[in-house]
C-alpha cells in the first residue's frame, strides 16, 4: 500500500507540471500586449515597462517558465492588482466558504442519490424505480444554476422559508450557517445526486445478480439484510469513485452556485479578477482547484483498498 | 435501410431527435417566428407578465423574452454544434497519434491527464479571462476544456483495434500506417465517437449558458439563454418569468442529448447499456 501511494504520488509530478504549464501560459494566451490589457487604456508607456520588468515577461519564455515553477514550489502564487494582498493570502481567506459550500453539497448529493439508486434497484422495473430514475434524468439534466434562481423564487420570494442569498461562517454562528446553506447545498447537490443514484442502480443490479446473493436468500436472510449488507458494500466500490469525480465537478460548480447566493468563496474571487483582469488570482484560483481535484483522485484510489479487501496495490 | 430503422426503434433516440429537430427549428426559424426584435429595449415594456402581446412577458429592458429565447437558442446551437466538431476533429487527430505511435503516447497522455485536473468550468472561465468575452472565444474555451475527453476515448478505441487480426493483416500487406489508420482503424471510431459528440454537444450548451450567466462568455448585448437568465436573476422578486423560459429550453435542449446520446450508446454498443 505504502508502495503504491509512494508511485502514484510520483505519477502526479507529471499531471501537476502540465497543470503549472497551463497556467503559466494562461498569461500568454491574452491577445495582444498582456500588460497593455492588463493596465488598461490610461498606462503610460513607462509604466507598461516596468510593469512588463516587474512580471519578468521581458525574458524568453524558458527562463519566465522556470522561474513559475520555482515560484509555485515556494508557495507564491504573486500578489494580487486590485486586493493589495498576495494571491495565497487571498485564497485562504475565500476558502472556507466553498470548502462548507462543496462538502455540504456532497452530503446532499449522497443523502438523495445513494438512497434511490438503492431502492431503485431493489425493486427494478417498479414504480419507484421508474419515478426516481426518470427524476435522476431529469436531474442530470437541470442546470444547476437555474434550478438555484428557481429555488430562490419558490422558498426565499415566494415561501420566505430561507434567505435568498449570504453568508455566515459556520463557526462564527452555526444555526445561520445552516440556514444560509440549504439552498446552496440543495440545488448544487441535486445535479450530482442524480449521477450518483444511476450509478448506484446499475451497481446494485449488478451486485444483487451474483451468486452469494443468491446463497444469501437461500439462508433465508431479509430483503433489508441482503441488500444492506451483502450487496451494498460490494457495490460501493464503483459508487465511491463516482462521488469522488462528483466532488471535482463540485468544485468547479460551486462557483456558479457562489455567484447565485453572493457566497464570499473562491468562485466569487474568480468572477470578480476576470471582471478587473487580475490575472494573478485568476491563475491561483485555477492552480489549487485542479491541484486539490487531483489529490481527491489520489485519495479516492487508495479509500477502495479501506472498502474493498479484494483489491490489493502492490 | 434497416440501420436507421434500429435507431429509429429506440425511444431515446426518437424522443431526443424530436426535441433536438424542434429546438433546430426554432433557432432556424427565429426570424421568423418571433414577435419582436430581441435586441430592442423598450424601457416602457419592462418587466410585463406574459400576455398575448408578448407570449413569455418582457425583461428589465423591456425586450421579449419569447424572441429572445428563439434567438437565444441560434447561439447556443451555434457554440454547441461548433465546440462538438472541433472537439470530435482535436480528439480523433491526437487520439490516432497517441494511440498509433506508442513513443509520442506518453507525451500527450500526460498533457491531456493534466488538462484534465482542471474542473472544466473553471478552466473554461480561465481561458476566457486570457481571450476576453465573444462567440468565438467560448468556442476556442470549451473546445480546449473538451477535447482531452475524446482524445482519451478515441486513444482507447485505438488500441483495442490495433492488436485485431485484420489490423494485423493490413500491416502484413504493407499497407501505410496513415492508410491503416484512417481507412481501418478511424471507422471503427465512429460509434463510440457519436455517443460522446452528443454529451460534448450538451455540455457545451450548457457550458455556454453557465459563461454567459457569470458574465465571461458572449457580450451582454448577444440573445443567449445564459445572458437572459442572468439578467432574469436581477429582477427574479417581481419578474420570475425571464430566468424561467431560457432555462427551460436550455433544460429541454440538455434532455434531448443526453436522450440521444443514451440511445446511440444502446444501439452502437450493447455492451455498454446501463441495466
Amino acid at each position: 500500500m505504502t508502495v503504491y501511494l509512494v508511485r502514484r504520488l510520483l505519477a502526479l509530478v507529471p499531471v501537476l507540471a502540465v497543470v503549472v504549464t497551463v497556467v503559466f501560459l494562461l498569461i500568454h494566451l491574452i491577445p495582444g500586449d498582456p500588460v497593455g490589457v492588463m493596465l488598461g487604456p490610461d498606462a503610460t508607456p513607462a509604466q507598461i515597462e516596468s510593469t512588463r520588468r516587474a512580471l519578468g515577461l521581458d525574458r524568453p519564455l524558458y527562463e519566465q517558465l522556470l522561474k513559475f515553477y520555482v515560484r509555485v514550489l515556494q508557495g507564491d502564487l504573486g500578489q494580487s492588482y486590485f486586493l493589495d494582498r498576495p494571491v495565497v493570502t487571498a485564497l485562504v481567506e475565500r476558502a472556507e466558504p466553498t470548502l462548507v459550500l462543496t462538502f455540504s453539497a456532497l452530503l446532499v448529493a449522497v443523502l438523495i442519490g445513494v438512497p434511490s439508486g438503492i431502492i431503485a434497484a431493489a425493486y427494478p422495473g417498479s414504480f419507484w424505480d421508474r419515478a426516481l430514475m426518470l427524476g435522476a434524468l431529469l436531474g442530470v439534466c437541470v442546470p444547476g444554476f437555474w434550478l438555484s434562481l428557481n429555488f430562490i423564487y419558490l422558498f426565499a420570494v415566494r415561501l420566505g422559508w430561507l434567505p435568498a442569498a449570504g453568508y455566515a461562517s459556520i463557526f462564527a454562528d452555526p444555526l445561520a450557517a445552516l440556514r444560509y446553506m440549504v439552498l446552496p447545498a440543495v440545488s448544487l447537490g441535486f445535479n450530482q445526486s442524480a449521477l450518483i443514484a444511476r450509478i448506484s442502480r446499475s451497481c446494485m443490479l449488478e451486485a444483487l445478480q451474483q451468486d452469494y446473493i443468491r446463497t444469501a436468500r437461500a439462508k433465508g436472510l431479509s430483503q433489508g439484510v441482503v441488500t444492506w449488507v451483502h450487496a451494498f458494500r460490494n457495490a460501493l466500490v464503483p459508487v465511491v469513485t463516482v462521488i469522488g469525480i462528483t466532488m471535482a465537478i463540485l468544485i468547479g460548480g460551486a462557483v456558479v452556485t457562489e455567484i447565485v447566493f453572493n457566497i464570499p468563496g473562491l468562485g466569487r474571487l474568480i468572477i470578480s479578477a476576470v471582471l478587473r483582469r487580475d490575472y494573478p488570482v485568476v491563475q491561483g484560483v485555477i492552480l489549487v482547484t485542479a491541484t486539490a481535484y487531483v489529490l481527491i483522485n489520489l485519495a479516492v484510489d487508495a479509500l477502495y483498498v479501506v472498502i474493498d479487501p479484494r483489491i490489493r496495490y502492490e | 435501410m434497416s440501420e436507421i430503422r434500429r435507431f429509429a426503434r429506440n425511444r431515446n433516440i426518437a424522443v431526443g431527435a424530436g426535441v433536438l429537430a424542434l429546438v433546430v427549428l426554432a433557432a432556424l426559424l427565429a426570424g421568423v417566428v418571433s414577435t419582436h426584435d430581441p435586441r430592442r429595449l423598450n424601457p416602457a415594456e419592462r418587466l410585463k407578465a406574459p400576455s398575448a402581446r408578448n407570449l413569455l412577458g418582457t425583461d428589465e429592458f423591456g425586450r421579449d423574452v419569447y424572441s429572445l429565447v428563439l434567438h437565444g437558442a441560434q447561439v447556443s446551437l451555434l457554440v454547441g454544434v461548433t465546440t462538438m466538431v472541433l472537439t470530435s476533429l482535436g480528439g480523433i487527430v491526437i487520439g490516432l497519434i497517441a494511440g498509433y505511435y506508442r513513443r509520442v503516447d506518453l507525451v500527450l497522455m500526460r498533457v491531456m491527464d493534466g488538462l484534465m485536473a482542471f474542473p472544466a468550468i473553471l478552466l473554461a472561465i480561465a481561458l476566457m479571462a486570457a481571450r476576453g468575452p465573444g462567440i468565438g472565444n467560448v468556442v476556442f474555451a470549451l473546445s480546449v476544456v473538451y477535447t482531452p475527453r475524446t482524445a482519451m476515448l478515441i486513444r482507447s478505441t485505438v488500441l483495442s483495434l490495433r492488436e485485431l487480426d485484420y489490423v494485423q493483416a493490413a500491416r502484413a500487406l504493407g499497407r501505410r500506417d496513415l492508410v491503416i489508420a484512417f481507412r481501418h482503424i478511424l471507422p471503427n471510431c465512429v460509434g463510440p465517437l457519436l455517443v460522446q459528440s452528443s454529451f460534448v454537444f450538451a455540455y457545451a450548451i450548457l457550458a455556454e449558458a453557465i459563461l454567459g450567466f457569470l458574465g465571461v462568455g458572449v457580450p451582454p448585448y448577444v440573445p443567449s439563454w445564459g445572458n437572459v437568465i442572468a439578467s432574469g436573476k436581477n429582477v427574479i422578486r417581481e419578474a420570475f418569468w425571464v430566468s424561467l423560459f431560457p432555462g427551460l429550453a436550455l433544460t429541454l435542449s440538455g434532455l434531448a442529448l443526453n436522450l440521444l446520446g443514451d440511445g446511440l450508446r444502446d444501439v452502437l454498443d450493447p455492451r455498454l447499456r446501463v441495466q
